[in-house]
This record gives structure tokens, C-alpha cells and sequence, in this order.
């Protein structure tokens, strides 16, 4: 398992994907520090840009480098190794690379000019995503063995959780205004792990705006040990479901 | 010859020590021991006398004052008045309470039990004296020409009801009030029906519910001072020619706390203020003629909320820095005007180099109007798909009101020192 995990490990980080990720994240970064005048307004740039495009390039990403290891994949299955450590190897190579950039990439320039709270939440929050979406994107892969039809899968899940769904949750509130929404919009929340990163960040940065009425139920929500720990509990959910349900399904997949 | 020398030399002697002890008398000053009767020494005294307390405890309930006076207090004797009704009440000129501690009044409603109460008073100087746990502090009413200087007032109610207010004046004039630091109270400064008066550096925090509270209050001035996490903040209603200059309203957070609620308050000035991290910076209603210049709001929810029964208000030259949202309306019609304000969530350009941006900007976004409908939409903030009808509604304005717009938005922030 680690000697896989391990050449893994060296495929792609010296894959050119990876160093240009970081690049592109280090420069992103470096260029809101030089523009914004102070931290808040850098983690809150830099969190318009995490919540939209690091799901994305999680989820393509991850679906092309299963397909252009596929054969490598077929040759590691006809080893007397375990299904199950093939699989694992290569989805942590991907989350420890996806991971790894965002640190380095976001983390560096915090390192350089400074960082709050907010910034360390959004390395964090930006490290969840990664998992999460790169667990989309291997599950779309082993459902089918179309290259082209998994990354649609996995465009569209990141479509539906960055923009649909909101738009559903938008136009359940405004159906229910009437109603107290509160536990509804919790629960609600709970099901899409892009708004459990955006809110998580919304608690740092907004923290005014949000103690007003539904606000304040959901900063007490998320500052009780109990809110914490049913978060942190969905979080591990959506990171770990998806990538149980590719597990079971590539362990019986036929290649 | 010797004997009568002798004799006038004791008759001198005599005449000296009778002077002297007139003149002791003249300057009336009694010096006060623990154990010993307040009352009791405040009606032996005359007019003019300085009451001197020695340091310790006093048993003080209802002591009654209705003559000129001077208590001061060595080192802040400790007024006790043992859980029964008010301490001192005052009816009198010229009456000068310095360095005293109170503490334990009565806790009632029903007579609205203070520390000092003062009545019918004039030219009254309350200065240095330290409250604690009393229920009301200092209650005047019906006074003038008061000044209330540097008193440190603190109680420690952990509900509204159990506490009155720190600083309260009833139908007084040309008052002034200064440094006080009131903590811990129902109101931390409540005025009705005072004019005339100046409140200056006072340093209000932690109040159940408002740091400031007036109403019918005309023509006072507000300068330099402090209202941090107090309930509901500082809210003023029914008064005309109020200035309000240079003071700061922090971390008024909740879901009814604002920086300042303004409520039918007309032809009046705020200047120079700073909002900072209110969940509600400003809330207008039926306010009327305010010219809001220089002001800072900087990481509040809502800088501004502004109803659309104000009318004729001038916003000028305030920066408006990281708010959530700058303002929001209740309606469709704006009789205000806003100009040359600096927005930091300005994108316009500035070609001329005039340092004011071409392009006008509206400074309401259509999600601060949802929001304002249904509170509860606040979740989605900052997501992509809100993002995206805000700039949409930036193009093509369909549902925020079209007049509210700054013609001349400033390209940099004004630099005000703070």
C-alpha cells in the first residue's frame, strides 16, 4: 500500500499539473496581497475565488489523472496487490497533491505578508473541498468508462453544488418566508459542502452582518461544541461517502 | 502697670483664640467619622459648610440635603445604603458631592432608588465619585446648570428589569457631562426633556440596553464619546438640533443593536463619527435635515439602513470601508441625497483624474433588498449564484431603487485620522 501510495506520490507530483496548480494558486494569492490593503479583504478574495474554481479543478483534475492512469491502474490490478490498495493509492495521491498545492500555494504569501483566523479557515476549508470534489470525481470516473461522460458527471456536480443548489435553497426560502427557516436553512446547508465551506468562512468575515436574526442562530449554532462537532461530522461525510461508494464500486468493476 | 500688662497680654490671647476659632467656624468644616450620622451632621451645618468624610463605611439611607454643601470624601468613604431606597436626595444650589463611594441602594421601580437623587437643584457639581451596584446611579430631575464629571458608575444586573439607568436627567438644562465611564446599567446615559446640554468623553459600555437614550432632548451636543457593546447601542428619538460629533459606536451586535437608531430626530448634525462592527451601523426612520459628514463606517452588517420615510438627509464625505452591505431601503422612494462619499466597493474609473469616479455608483445591492425581506437569505451571501444577480442587478437595476445613487463617488478614502 505506501509503495504504492509512494510511486504514486512521485508520478504526480512531478507531473507538470501539479507545479503549474500551485504556480497559478501562489500567483493568485500573491497578487490580491500586493492589491488589497488589508487581511480581510484578501481572505475575502481570496475565499470568491476558492469556493468556485478549487471544486472545479478538484473535480477535472482528478477525473482526467484516473483516466491517463488507467493503464497503469490495469497493470498495478494484474499484481498480486489488493483491489482496494490501488484504488486508495491513487485517490490520496490526488487529495495529498490537491492538498499540498493549496498549502503551499495560498499558505507561502500567508506566511510572507501575514495571515487572521480567516485565512488559516479557508487553507482549511480549501483542503476539505479538494477531498471532497476529487471524491466526486473518482466515484464519476468508476461509474463509467467513458472519459468524456465522467468529467461531465463531475462538471456537473460541481455545477449543482456551486450554483443550483443555492438557487433551490433561494427559491425555498423565498417560498417560506413566512415560516421560521432557521433549522430548515441549517439542515439545508448541511447537504451541500460548498456552502458548509462558504459558511464556515461567512462566521470569520461577516460576523456582523450575521448577528443579526438568523445570523445569530447560526453563530451560535457554529460556536457551540455541538454545532462544531455536527459540522465537522457532515464535512467528514461528504469527504469520506463519496469516496466509499467508488471504493465498493471499483472493487467489483470489471476491467 | 505689670499686673495690667499681664491682664492685656490675656485679654490679647484671648481676643486671638477667639478669632481664630471664629474663623474656624466661618469655613463650616466638619469632619465626619465612621459610625457617625450623616443626617444628623448635615442638619447642624450652615449654609456653605464642607462636610470632610474620613475613610470607611457610613450607613447612609435617604440622607436629605436641602441647603448649600460641600461632601467631600477622603480617599472614597463608602456611602452604604444597605438595600433601602435611595442614598442621597439633593433639593438645593450650589451642592458639591466629590470623591464619595456609593454603593448597595435599594432595588425598586416603585421610587426609582439612586445613589443621589437631586431635585429642584442648580449649580451642582458631582465629580470623581465611584457607584457601584446601585440601582439607578445619578437621577436628576427638574435641574440645571449641572455638571457631572469624571464618576465611574458600574452595576452588575445580569437582567434589564433588576437595573435602572446610569446616568439619567429628567426635564433638566445647560447641563454639562463628562468622562463618566457607565458600565452595566439598563441605559448608560437617558435624557428626556433636557436641552442645552453638552455630553463630552464620557465612555458608556455594556449596557443592557441602550449606551445613550433621549427623547425630546433639543439642542444638546454629543462630543468624543465611547458607546461600546452595550444591547441595543445608543437610540434617540423626537428631537430636533442635535449635534453629534466625533464619538464612536463599537460592537453594538444583535438583531435589534445598531450604532445609533435615529428615530424621528430632525435638523441636526453627526460628523466625524466612527461606526465600527455594529450589526446596524445607522437606522433612520422618519428623520428629517441631518447632515451626515465625515463619518467612518468600517465592518458593520449594514452601514446604513434607511428607511424611506426620512427625507432631505445629506450624506456627504463619509468613507464607507468593509461593511457587508452599505445600505439598505425599505421602499422605492429616496428624498436623500448621498455625495462625494468614498465606497470601497466602488469599480467605476476616473479619467479626468479629478479623484471622483466617472461613473455614479449605487451603493445598494439587490441582495441587501432580499435580505431585508427575508432575513433568513443571509446564508447564501457571497455564494456564487448571488454573486452572479448582483452583477446582473449592477447592469440592469430592476429591483433597487434608481435614485439611490452617488453621483461623485470618491477614487480614495478620505483620510480622517482614525
Amino acid at each position: 500500500m505506501f509503495k504504492l501510495l509512494k510511486y504514486a506520490l512521485y508520478d504526480i507530483l512531478k507531473s507538470r499539473f501539479a507545479i503549474i496548480y500551485t504556480v497559478f494558486l501562489a500567483l493568485v494569492a500573491i497578487s490580491i496581497y500586493q492589491v488589497s490593503d488589508d487581511l480581510s479583504k484578501v481572505s475575502l478574495s481570496l475565499m470568491n475565488i476558492m469556493i468556485l474554481f478549487i471544486p472545479l479543478i478538484s473535480a477535472v483534475f482528478a477525473t482526467t489523472h484516473f483516466y491517463n492512469n488507467l493503464e497503469f491502474i490495469e497493470l498495478m490490478l494484474a499484481q498480486p496487490v489488493k483491489r482496494i490498495h490501488v484504488f486508495l493509492s491513487q485517490l490520496l495521491a490526488v487529495v495529498i497533491m490537491l492538498s499540498l498545492s493549496i498549502l503551499l500555494g495560498f499558505g507561502l504569501p500567508m506566511l510572507l505578508w501575514g495571515a487572521d483566523s480567516s485565512l488559516i479557515t479557508l487553507l482549511v476549508v480549501g483542503v476539505v473541498l479538494s477531498s471532497v470534489f476529487a471524491g466526486f470525481a473518482f466515484l464519476a470516473s468508476v461509474l463509467t468508462r467513458d472519459k468524456a461522460k465522467a468529467i461531465g458527471i463531475s462538471l456537473a456536480l460541481w455545477i449543482y453544488f456551486s450554483l443550483v443548489y443555492d438557487g433551490l435553497v433561494l427559491y425555498i426560502i423565498y417560498s417560506f418566508a413566512d415560516y421560521p427557516l432557521e433549522k430548515a436553512t441549517l439542515a439545508l446547508v448541511m447537504l451541500n459542502p460548498v456552502d458548509l465551506g462558504r459558511i464556515l468562512m461567512l462566521m470569520q468575515l461577516d460576523i456582523s452582518a450575521l448577528m443579526g436574526y438568523t445570523g445569530a442562530f447560526f453563530q451560535q449554532f457554529f460556536s457551540s461544541g455541538s454545532g462544531i462537532f455536527i459540522a465537522t461530522f457532515a464535512l467528514l461525510i461528504w469527504m469520506l461517502v463519496p469516496n466509499y461508494l467508488a471504493t465498493r464500486i471499483f472493487r467489483k468493476r470489471d476491467f | 502697670m505689670l499686673k495690667l500688662r499681664k491682664a492685656m497680654n490675656r485679654i490679647f490671647s484671648f481676643i486671638l483664640i477667639l478669632c481664630l476659632y471664629a474663623i474656624h467656624a466661618e469655613a463650616g468644616k466638619v469632619i465626619l467619622k465612621p459610625g457617625q450620622s450623616i443626617q444628623a451632621a448635615v442638619d447642624r451645618s450652615a449654609a456653605g459648610d464642607t462636610l470632610i468624610f474620613s475613610p470607611g463605611i457610613y450607613q447612609a439611607s435617604a440622607v436629605t440635603i436641602r441647603k448649600p454643601l460641600s461632601l467631600i470624601g477622603n480617599n472614597h468613604p463608602v456611602m452604604d445604603g444597605e438595600n433601602k431606597g435611595n442614598i442621597f436626595l439633593v433639593a438645593s444650589e450650589n451642592v458639591l458631592i466629590r470623591g464619595l463611594k456609593f454603593i448597595r441602594t435599594g432595588k425598586s421601580n416603585m421610587d426609582d432608588s439612586a445613589a443621589i437623587k437631586f431635585f429642584d437643584s442648580k449649580n451642582c457639581v458631582i465629580e470623581n465619585n465611584i457607584l457601584v451596584d446601585t440601582f439607578f446611579g445619578l437621577h436628576f430631575s427638574n435641574s440645571s446648570n449641572l455638571t457631572i464629571r469624571n464618576n465611574k458608575v458600574n452595576a452588575s444586573a445580569s437582567r434589564e428589569f433588576e437595573v435602572g439607568n446610569g446616568i439619567h436627567l429628567w426635564k433638566c438644562k445647560d447641563s454639562l457631562i463628562e468622562k463618566n465611564e457607565v458600565s452595566g446599567h439598563r441605559d448608560g446615559i437617558y435624557l428626556e426633556f433636557v436641552t442645552n446640554t453638552l455630553a463630552k468623553e464620557n465612555f458608556i459600555q455594556g449596557n443592557m440596553r441602550y449606551g445613550l437614550h433621549f427623547m425630546f432632548a433639543h439642542n444638546n451636543t454629543y462630543l468624543k464619546n465611547t458607546f461600546k457593546r452595550n444591547g441595543a447601542g445608543v437610540a434617540v428619538m423626537y428631537t430636533k438640533n442635535v449635534t453629534m460629533q466625533e464619538n464612536r459606536f463599537e460592537e453594538n451586535w444583535g438583531s435589534s443593536a445598531y450604532g445609533i437608531l435615529l428615530k424621528d430626530i430632525s435638523d441636526s448634525k453627526v460628523i466625524g463619527n466612527v461606526f465600527l462592527k455594529n450589526t446596524v451601523g445607522i437606522y433612520m426612520e422618519g428623520s428629517s435635515r441631518i447632515d451626515f459628514k465625515e463619518n467612518t463606517f468600517k465592518e458593520n452588517g449594514w452601514a446604513l439602513k434607511l428607511m424611506a420615510s426620512c427625507d432631505q438627509n445629506l450624506f456627504q464625505a463619509n468613507n464607507f470601508t468593509r461593511n457587508t452591505f452599505d445600505i439598505s431601503t425599505n421602499g422605492n422612494l429616496v428624498l436623500n441625497q448621498l455625495n462625494e462619499n468614498y465606497w470601497d466597493k466602488y469599480e467605476g474609473y476616473d479619467l479626468n483624474r479629478d479623484r471622483i469616479g466617472d461613473v455614479p455608483f449605487r451603493p445598494i445591492n439587490l441582495y441587501s433588498v432580499i435580505v431585508e425581506k427575508i432575513p433568513a437569505s443571509v446564508m447564501l451571501w457571497r455564494s456564487f449564484l448571488v454573486t452572479l444577480l448582483d452583477r446582473m442587478e449592477k447592469i440592469l437595476p430592476t429591483m433597487t431603487p434608481d435614485e439611490m445613487i452617488d453621483h461623485s463617488p470618491k477614487m480614495r478614502p478620505y483620510d480622517f485620522g482614525t
